[in-house]
């Protein structure tokens, strides 16, 4: 290492005299842009903090002169949403459904409400057109396990289906296997039986009059001697084609033996009841509304 | 004698372990503690043998006045890093197409991204980034002190005892086995086994300080020890944990509520900041005037914008928790230290890029150096970005948004993956002693890389910004004008745009593995480079 520092030719600047592995170090003033910057925001953040909360204290801290908080902030904003709806969601709010269907100005509110709230809070198990999935409901067409009526739509919004709420749907599909109700080969004669309801192709050695006569012993008291379901109980319509979970063999066998119980949680609590009856709205109009 | 006692130790440890195996409560913990017993047994037949095989004498710390460089494990941890940089690069390609694609996450529970995503993070910040830290601090605390690494075979215990934390890491994410911690999802005993390694990290680099036979620090030893302090006590400030059971992998945290989410983005940011920052300032410092052949541009800048960085950077972490439950004065704190740590942050860019004066025409010919200092360059701009980001109301539209992974991706594509590949390319043939095998393929991988990079970024910057604005639109009648999937759907093709830019950054980092693996294998020998090193100075 040097005593004297030395002038780097290219920069016309000293070294500071050390070296490490032949690694040197310039003496070049700080540049003023940057310490004027560096200022400049030291400067700016101390007015910030005159301005705004900032520093904390023993038992609370320093609340600026703006005395801004976040709380208010969001009533704030909350309270212009609500000015921007203005007393329209009022009107929806204060009308029966049928006076929704019967005015169009009311009806476009209310689907346009329910438009939103069905995409963020029904479209992750129904699907965002409403086209269910497996175990998930079609909400496009006429078939309904609990009703499609607006007033029953309605109905299992609120409370949902098997959720828990004191007010929701019950009823569920047995398990007859499971539960010994039924033996293996038995709901595999059912299963044909089911499937012939509604036109489907039966396995060769299937026995239909043992298929009716086990359906009628099991089956009826929910879905009817026709099978032609109910919605009071969640019972579905055996001879529409429509599927919930599937319409093959092995699922129905699936079906039987172990039950189903889907479930729809309660949304009232979390929606508000406008919000609630706008969304009744918009699934009604889906396309299968009763 | 350290050998009999870390053999003893690793005996120990390794009946420890097999009862922690055989009494484990569940099969994650019991796999961990096999091996565990597995690396603890090999441990022992190692250390024995070194000790049978070695001469009476320890290696001497000089040979002919010349310092007698430990450069075995810095080997050892370059090697891995390669190693667990394209594997982490990997897993990000592959959850990446996962989000453009979720079928590819296959319904198996140990792919699905949920797992998959700490594993990447973990594996590019922690294992290849980790890595190259470790490596780089021994190497260049040694060369710049003029002396030998401290210690026979705690810098061995540092290098593979860390790829050690590294594997019961990543393991577990794929079992499940996580504290939910975001950059901090290793379980407690990761976490005490981590401890042990990195405080034997720290004794090994102070003391190589405390024996240096130059007068000063050279400023990268700076920048090493913050970050090796720093990691140190963030770790151990935001992992304080109950076992549920000292027999089993879960275990909750001593933090709760908003307190454990303050600690966390104290511990997150600042990971950002003394891993992500000052660990990879050091790099530069050392790295770019060594390849250019040029002094540092200022000494004093490099004093100031230190000491500034550390101490404003540590404030900071409440920027991630903007209109959270956290109080507002802690959110302004947070914010205003973020402005103010822009010019701190640039000073590591200026004195980076301004040290190429006088070697700018060596960017043409020489693409280690220009990888280093485009990696510069995305340092700047992400130190813009990040205090932009922190501002509140940039921060309402950026927040939860891809901006931030845009964000995070040009500083750890850019920034810290550029800067590590230039180092690399320079201390492979340092290490072995060879010639680097070809500089037209780092051109290679340095335009491939560029173009993935620029392609990752703006993908997310544009997604991002059109998230947010999709997130905050209303209508004329007052409801939300899109659904929240309508804003996934309108993401897909910036996702593919996404994957592609990370496929060629992942293509780079291949050809540069290849160039690595044959400039060791089938290299030639270095003419001036070995001997240069040790030159004395002028």
């Amino acid at each position: 290492m040097s005593e004297h520092n030395e002038i780097d030719h290219v920069s016309g600047r000293s070294t500071t005299g050390h070296e490490w592995d032949g690694i040197k170090e310039l003496n070049t003033p700080l540049p003023r842009w940057w310490v004027l910057t560096f200022y400049a925001t030291i400067v700016w953040a101390i007015g910030y903090w005159v301005v705004y909360p900032a520093w904390p204290l023993v038992s609370g801290y320093t609340s600026g002169l703006f005395h801004y908080s976040t709380r208010a902030s969001v009533a704030t904003d909350l309270a212009d949403l609500e000015k921007l709806r203005g007393e329209k969601m009022a009107v929806l709010g204060n009308a029966s459904l049928a006076d929704i269907e019967k005015d169009p100005a009311l009806l476009a509110l209310a689907r346009a409400r329910g438009k939103t709230v069905f995409a963020d809070n029904c479209a992750p198990c129904h699907g965002s057109g409403g086209a269910g999935a497996k175990g998930y409901p079609n909400l496009n067409d006429d078939d309904w396990l609990w009703g499609g009526s607006l007033d029953q739509i309605m109905q299992t919004i609120q409370f949902g289906a098997r959720s828990g709420h004191a007010k929701t749907h019950e009823g569920q599909m047995l398990a007859f296997g499971r539960d010994g109700v039924l033996k293996k080969d038995e709901i595999v004669t059912v299963a044909n039986y089911v499937r012939s309801l509604s036109g489907l192709s039966t396995a060769p050695k299937f026995d239909a009059a043992a298929g009716k006569k086990l359906f009628t012993e099991n089956c009826t008291s929910c879905h009817g001697d026709n099978g032609k379901g109910n919605a009071e109980l969640g019972a579905p319509n055996l001879t529409d084609q429509v599927w919930l979970y599937g319409s093959d063999e092995e699922t129905l066998i699936e079906t039987i033996t172990n039950g189903r119980a889907g479930v729809m949680p309660a949304w009232i609590g979390r929606l508000d009841p406008v919000t609630v009856k706008a969304l009744a709205v918009y699934v009604h109009s889906l396309g299968g509304g009763k | 004698m350290g050998e009999a006692g870390l053999a003893l130790g690793f005996v120990v440890f390794a009946f420890v372990s097999f009862l922690g195996m055989a009494m484990g409560h569940d099969a994650a913990f019991s796999f961990h503690a096999a091996l565990a017993c597995a690396a603890s047994l090999i441990s022992v037949i190692v250390i024995c043998n070194r000790y049978l095989d070695r001469p009476a004498e320890l290696p001497p710390a000089e040979i002919g006045g010349r310092p007698n460089y430990n450069l075995g494990p810095i080997k050892f941890a370059s090697a891995m890093a390669m190693f667990w940089g394209i594997a982490g690069f990997t897993v990000g390609l592959i959850i990446a197409m996962q989000l453009a694609w979720p079928a590819l996450n296959f319904d198996l529970p140990w792919t699905t991204f949920g797992r998959l995503r700490p594993l990447h993070t973990s594996a590019v910040i922690f294992a290849f980034g980790g890595n190259v830290l470790i490596a780089t601090s021994f190497y260049v605390v040694q060369k710049t002190c003029r002396t030998r690494l401290a210690g026979d075979l705690a810098p061995w215990f540092v290098v593979v005892g860390y790829n050690f934390f590294i594997l019961i890491a990543g393991t577990g994410y794929l079992l499940g086995v996580t504290q939910s911690k975001e950059y901090a999802e290793p379980e407690w005993y990761a976490d005490f086994w981590l401890t042990i390694v990195w405080v034997t990290y720290l004794l090994v680099f102070l003391m190589t300080l405390v024996k240096r036979k130059e007068p000063h620090i050279f400023v990268a030893n700076w920048f090493y020890l913050a970050f090796i302090i720093t990691i140190a006590v963030l770790h151990l400030g935001n992992n304080p944990a109950l076992p549920v059971s000292f027999l089993g992998s879960k275990s909750y945290i001593a933090w709760g509520g908003v307190q454990d989410a303050m600690f966390q983005w104290w511990y997150g940011h600042n990971a950002v900041g003394f891993f992500l920052t000052a660990g990879f300032l050091a790099i530069m410092y050392y790295f770019i005037p060594k390849r250019a052949e040029r002094p540092v541009y200022s000494y004093r800048l490099s004093i100031i914008h230190f000491w500034a960085l550390i101490f404003l950077y540590i404030w900071a972490g409440p920027h991630h928790l903007h209109y959270t439950a956290l109080p507002d004065w802690a959110q302004t704190l947070g914010m205003t230290f973020s402005i103010m740590l822009w010019m701190p942050s640039w000073g590591g860019m200026i004195n980076g890029l301004m040290t190429l004066s006088g070697a700018w025409d060596k960017l043409r010919t020489d693409p280690v150096l220009r990888m280093m200092v485009v990696s510069v360059a995305f340092y700047g701009m992400s130190t813009f970005e990040g205090p932009m980001m922190s501002i509140k109301v940039v921060n309402s539209l950026s927040h939860y948004t891809d901006w931030t992974i845009g964000h995070v991706h040009s500083g750890a594509l850019g920034w810290v993956g550029f800067v590590s590949f230039g180092a690399l390319y320079c201390l492979i043939p340092w290490l072995w002693n060879r010639q680097l095998y070809s500089l037209k393929l780092v051109n290679w991988h340095f335009w491939i890389s560029t173009i993935g990079i620029v392609l990752y970024i703006s993908a997310m910057w544009v997604s991002g910004i059109l998230q947010g604005l999709m997130w905050r639109a209303y209508t004329s009648l007052g409801f939300l004008e899109y659904s929240f999937i309508e804003s996934v759907e309108a993401m897909h093709p910036f996702y593919i745009i996404r994957a592609a830019g990370g496929a060629l950054f992942l293509a780079g980092a291949l050809i540069m593995a290849f160039n690595l693996w044959m400039t060791v294998n089938a290299g030639r020998a270095s003419e001036t480079e070995g001997a240069a090193a040790l030159q004395p100075a002028e």
